[in-house]
């Protein structure tokens, strides 16, 4: 039972880094259409930068988070400009093609300034909180904590400003919002702004709970669409359900079999719900 | 007061040209009909006069300037609204934010805008809070309409406003229709049902092929035999 408890703890720690990826997965494919294979290279980034906060600048990993977050942020932004605006009056497949390689340009990015080994944020052992027989450590507590208040700032924004809100008739029916006066180029800079922070805050955590090397976000990109398409792609609120239930699913397997099985889980989850539910648990986009 | 003229428009998607050389007319505060046989090009024009779709020739001016070429949330700035015929509401959103994403470019008269067309339907009303994807056809048409109007537009394009409506929905929505014009509001309209939408045209549009046919007075039209056995049904 102690056992099932404590794989609970590391499913929700994995699921909250899970869904902070796939909401921008998700948004990404709402707004502009097309399946952002660059996703999990632009958690490593963010995870990088905050190394860089960190080791240089000497600061603790949750004040280096926000700086993770805008670099994250500028960097999607430039990619968006520079290789997706040029290429978004073609097909989504392009994009889908062209993401794949930015996603490669960006991994042998960060291995060429970082160098291929394993890095930390802070070396050292912290000692665990014990509850009961479930170990949780002061890094889980963060994760879960941070994952939490940024999903509620997300959901705020969405709800109340008015961005947010040009952000979700963009994605329920791009046309009708152009013709509401619109300006599609601006959702579509926020979007890149969102997703690329939730992407850099995913990556943090996920080097926290884990360590840097420049293909630990590569590494997440299955079990990060997983997510999305699960949750309904298109749909962020979709992204939390199926973050947390990709997340949990992938930790609670391994009590019976062998971690190193755990993306196949990501995959027999998909499968499984697409024949249930083809449109995911909250309906997103065919 | 809003002056439209469409001159001699080339356009379309991609290679192939829909539109052919229309022209036509919409002087403040009238209600202008397009009526025609179905792939005339009749909701191309409208895609092409609110910047959905390249035009290639000839000018849509409003008030005198060239808006051909502009982006549609820059016709919208312009006191256009625009009612697509079909996905014409954002379904998953609430009556209430439908609305409010119609005045998205006056955010400030939201609230006032809002209690207008809460006026003209009430039935809205109740319901602000509902989302939309799970109303009637009839009560989204209402939230199409509705949204279109938040900008308080001097012109509205209105493409088949009752398509799909029971005979009864349809008569209120032209009732509805006319209720707006009687505020000034300059209506273009492309219409299948002819016979009710000419009784209250200023003026009808016959478009064939991409282009205008005949342009005459809705009852004009309505007497004119050949326009009366190709597109009124005999």
């Amino acid at each position: 039972m102690a056992d099932i408890l404590q794989l609970l703890v590391y499913g929700v720690v994995l699921g909250s880094i899970l869904t902070l990826g796939a909401i921008g997965v998700s948004l990404i494919y709402g707004i502009l259409r097309f399946a952002h294979f660059a996703h999990g290279d632009m958690m490593t980034v963010g995870a990088y930068a905050a190394l860089v906060a960190v080791a240089a600048a000497g600061l603790p990993v949750y004040a280096a988070l926000p700086l993770a977050m805008a670099a994250a942020a500028a960097v999607a932004v430039a990619i968006d400009r520079i290789v997706y605006r040029p290429l978004r009056r073609t097909s989504p497949m392009i994009l889908l093609i062209s993401s794949f390689g930015m996603a490669l340009v960006l991994r042998s990015a960060v291995q060429l300034v970082w160098g291929p080994a394993n890095r930390v944020y802070v070396p050292g052992i912290r000692v665990p909180y014990q509850v009961a027989d479930v170990r949780i450590g002061v890094d889980h507590l963060v994760i879960v904590a941070g994952a939490v208040v940024l999903v509620i700032a997300l959901h705020l924004f969405l709800r109340r400003t008015r961005t947010g809100k040009a952000m979700r008739a963009m994605a329920d029916n791009a046309e009708l919002a152009r013709i509401s006066g619109v300006d599609t180029e601006r959702v579509v800079l926020w979007t890149w702004v969102i997703g690329g922070a939730l992407a850099a805050a995913a990556g943090v955590f996920l080097a926290l709970d884990t360590r840097l090397h420049p293909t630990v976000g590569w590494h997440m990109l299955l079990p990060v669409f997983a997510a999305a398409i699960l949750g309904g792609i298109g749909k962020p609120y979709g992204a939390i359900a199926g973050g947390l239930t990709i997340g949990v699913a992938q930790e609670l397997s391994t009590a019976v079999i062998a971690p190193v099985y755990k993306p196949a889980v990501a995959f027999a989850v998909i499968v499984v719900v697409l024949i249930v539910r083809p449109r995911g648990l909250l309906g997103g986009r065919g | 007061m809003t002056a439209l003229r469409v001159e001699d428009v080339h356009g379309g998607y991609g290679g192939t040209d829909i539109l052919n050389g229309v022209s036509l007319a919409v002087d403040p505060g009238e209600v202008v009909v397009v009526i025609g046989p179905n792939g005339a090009g009749k909701s191309t024009l409208m895609r092409a006069i609110f910047g959905l779709i390249g035009v290639h020739r000839g000018r849509i001016t409003v008030d005198g300037r060239n808006i051909a070429g502009l982006r549609p949330d820059q016709v919208s700035g312009l006191g256009l609204g625009y009612v697509p015929q079909d996905d014409n509401t954002f379904a998953g959103m609430t009556v209430g934010e439908n609305l409010e994403m119609g005045a998205f470019l006056r955010p400030e008269h939201t609230a006032r805008r809002m209690a207008a067309v809460f006026d003209l339907f009430p039935r809205l009303a109740e319901r602000s809070h509902q989302r939309v994807g799970t109303m009637s056809g009839g009560e989204r048409q209402m939230v199409a309409l509705g949204r279109a109007l938040m900008t308080e537009p001097k012109l509205l394009l209105l493409d088949e406003p009752t398509a799909g409506l029971a005979p009864d929905l349809a008569a209120e929505t032209f009732e509805r229709i006319r209720a707006v014009n009687s505020q000034g509001v300059g209506i273009l309209m492309v219409e299948q049902n002819a016979r009710q939408a000419l009784a209250i045209a200023d003026r009808g549009v016959v478009m064939v092929m991409g282009r205008d046919r005949h342009t005459d007075t809705g009852p004009a039209l309505l007497a004119d035999p050949e326009v009366a056995s190709l597109f009124l049904g005999g």
